[in-house]
């Protein structure tokens, strides 16, 4: 019995010591680090990286495999990745990087509100912060710079060209996103404004959320085919639903695609959706562009050097995509997904 | 409440039709039907007309209905039977199809994205799906028969961590199947005009229908749901019979996730089957199941799960504005729900006997 106990005692008091230990050495590094980087000109920069989960999308799986490709050691950063689809998680790792005393924040919020207080703190310990992909509610002081994509300009962009087109009527079935989500307001806002401005000419036959998935998207073009509604546009959030819409027209017998019965059009440019625009199956693919990252150096190049960030919101270029003119090399160069095949 | 009072004598009509659980799953049903008919007749046409690929095939809102509907039913045989033996849902089945169907594309596949043709037969895909969703339904079923860990809590760490697992089994690709031969579980074979997925779901209900017929796989089941200690106490073996059941859902899951990675040859992690657990745990609800567990009706469920899916249709149909959608469909659920109760079904046929039997009838039920 004794020797159990004192065995206990020992033991535990060996595992107490090294914690203690152990957090004195992470703690040591860290100031070491931190004071070997003061003034020298190859310094490890530290940042921390909060994201959305990467398994979201096949954009965000793009957007953290360049992001991870660009701050590695070997280019001078010491990277930290936090990945959160959840307000309050993602708040909990910023708080954590602040205390780790990171030297820049890079932050795609979940939510645009309840930023504030976090980025303050920031603000006073001297953490720079640079929002990518997504804005916040919050005041532009707050951060140095924010790199976004502009959805209501992609929404622009498409239904330009779907004006293009020069149909003489447009009967669309127009699927959204996620209720709510910026892409899903910047892409329904424009077609909204142009079937308003020129009701005679433009209907929207049936408007209804898919949430981004394809499933969904299959049944609610199928309800418009039960219902013998007449259309000539698929208008689709994103490509997984103008998928899931294509599946209900070949169910059908609709045909589709250029020079066909319905005009389907797709947003973010993964690969295999620009592969179906070089077959001529789809029309448009409207560009979501995931790489920030480029960006995101060029900003921290400039406040390493002490200049100032004079314009605080970057708006990446985007593209839209014809199926008419897309070639092999578009699909190469601005596909997203599928690296491992190339 | 039914073991305090006396049953009622199954005289009056009324009495006797609302002690059927599968009667709130069928009158729902009608009242859908009714109102689809009164607001539109078109909502039943059927038509028979080729499709892209050259086969003749039926379509029309009904057909739409029974074909999206039955990866939902197929999950609520298994869900009725864990619900019935441990007395709480397992919410990871939207997470575990995304396992089992990342596992199918992955032998399917082979690890590449976009391969040019099959790497394995669909049948050996198949078999690795059921196989991982056995595994996985195993894991669940343990926590809950060994360790005795509440069904949703236990379930909820694979609802939570499933998906990426799901993920991490192709590399975080989404892989494209090649070739036609997949499609045909989510749409037609050539030369049958009905939905595969139904032809699925109904060779599905005749297997456990079979099982539950040469088996005395319900008694066992609603004997550990009822009284777990008195199954024991007659030589069964409580533990054996939850986890088999959740083995049993890990198979349905399997069939549930066949189709739906069929319907677009390919998968989205965060999208695939995204809330199907609540869908299939309110399909066992309208079945007039007790969720606490006990006697069951897989037949009264599976029709709970079409209603729930006429149910979208119809406000599909209907077009509604997508932002109000949830909240009409939780109106159409909360009714048909509590008047799904076994409470609720109770008080029904006691006023039902009420009416037949007049005033001294009423009295009586009274003292």
């Amino acid at each position: 019995m004794n020797g159990k106990k004192l065995f206990a005692i020992f033991t535990s008091t060996a595992l107490c010591a090294a914690m203690l230990a152990a957090c004195g050495n992470s703690d040591s590094s860290s100031g070491g680090t931190a004071s070997n980087g003061g003034g020298s000109s190859d310094k490890i920069i530290k940042v921390g990286i909060i994201n959305n989960d990467p398994n979201e999308s096949g954009y965000r799986t793009a957007n953290d495999k360049d992001l991870q490709a660009t701050f590695t050691k070997e280019n001078g950063y010491d990277a930290r990745f936090s990945y959160s689809l959840k307000n309050d998680e993602q708040i909990a790792a910023a708080q954590k990087y602040i205390q780790d005393e990171v030297d820049y924040l890079l932050l795609s919020a979940a939510d645009t509100a309840g930023w504030d207080s976090v980025l303050k703190e920031a603000q006073e310990a001297g953490v720079k912060v640079i929002l990518f992909d997504r804005t916040i509610d919050a005041d532009p002081s707050l951060y140095a710079a924010s790199i976004v994509s502009d959805m209501a300009k992609e929404g622009q962009t498409a239904v330009d060209w779907l004006k293009g087109q020069n149909l003489d009527k447009y009967k669309v079935i127009h699927i959204q996103g996620v209720m709510g989500s910026a892409a899903q307001k910047g892409r329904s806002g424009a077609l909204n404004d142009a079937a308003a401005a020129d009701p005679s000419k433009w209907e929207i036959v049936s408007q209804q959320t898919a949430e981004w998935s394809s499933e969904k998207a299959q049944q609610i073009v199928q309800a418009a085919i039960d219902q013998n509604k007449e259309f000539n546009v698929i208008y689709a959030e994103n490509d997984d639903m103008a998928k899931g819409a294509v599946a209900a027209l070949d169910n059908a017998n609709i045909s589709h695609g250029v020079g066909k019965d319905v005009i389907v059009m797709g947003f973010d440019c993964n690969k295999w959706a620009l592969k179906e625009l070089l077959n001529k199956n789809w029309n448009y693919d409207g560009q979501c562009n995931p790489f920030q990252s480029s960006y995101i150096v060029d900003i921290i190049k400039k406040l390493e050097a002490g200049e100032t960030i004079t314009e605080k919101t970057i708006i990446m270029e985007e593209k839209g995509f014809d199926a008419n003119t897309i070639t092999e090399e578009d699909v190469n160069t601005y596909g997203i997904g599928e690296e491992e095949a190339k | 409440m039914p073991n305090k009072m006396p049953s009622p004598p199954k005289t009056s009509f009324w009495a006797r039709l609302f002690s059927h659980q599968i009667v709130i799953p069928i009158a729902a049903l009608l009242i859908l039907a009714i109102f689809n008919l009164i607001s539109d007749p078109t909502f039943f046409r059927i038509v028979f007309k080729e499709n892209s690929s050259g086969n003749k095939v039926l379509s029309g809102n009904l057909i739409s209905i029974i074909d999206n509907g039955s990866e939902l039913a197929i999950l609520a045989i298994g869900m009725t039977l864990v619900t019935a033996a441990s007395g709480g849902q397992d919410i990871s089945v939207g997470a575990a199809i995304a396992i089992a169907g990342s596992a199918m594309l992955r032998i399917l596949c082979g690890g590449s994205s976009s391969p040019t043709e099959l790497q394995s037969p669909i049948i050996l895909a198949f078999i690795v799906g059921v196989l991982v969703a056995m595994f996985f339904g195993a894991f669940n079923g343990v926590l809950v028969a060994f360790f005795k860990i509440q069904p949703m809590v236990a379930t909820l760490i694979l609802f939570t961590a499933g998906r990426s697992i799901a993920s991490w089994i192709n590399n975080g690709e989404l892989p494209n199947v090649p070739g036609k031969e997949f499609t045909y579980f989510g749409s037609y074979i050539p030369g049958v005009p009905v939905p595969t997925p139904f032809l699925i779901a109904i060779a599905c209900f005749i297997v456990i229908f079979l099982v539950m017929k040469f088996t005395n796989l319900r008694l066992y089941v609603q004997s550990v749901g009822i009284n777990e200690k008195t199954a024991r106490l007659n030589g069964l073996n409580p533990e054996l019979i939850k986890l088999m059941s959740f083995v049993i859902l890990g198979i349905c899951v399997a069939v549930a996730a066949l189709i739906k990675v069929s319907r677009i040859s390919s998968i989205n992690y965060s999208v695939i089957a995204k809330d199907i657990e609540m869908d299939a745990i309110l399909a066992v609800a309208l079945g007039g199941n007790a969720l606490s567990g006990g006697k069951f009706s897989i037949g009264a469920s599976v029709l709970g799960a079409y209603v729930i899916q006429f149910l979208t249709t119809t406000l599909y149909k209907l077009e509604v504005s997508a932002v109000a959608l949830p909240a009409y469909k939780a109106v159409v659920v909360i009714i048909l729900v509590v008047m799904s109760a076994p409470t609720v079904r109770e008080k029904l046929s006691r006023l039902g006997k009420k009416l037949r039997s007049g005033k001294t009838g009423a009295e009586s039920a009274k003292a």
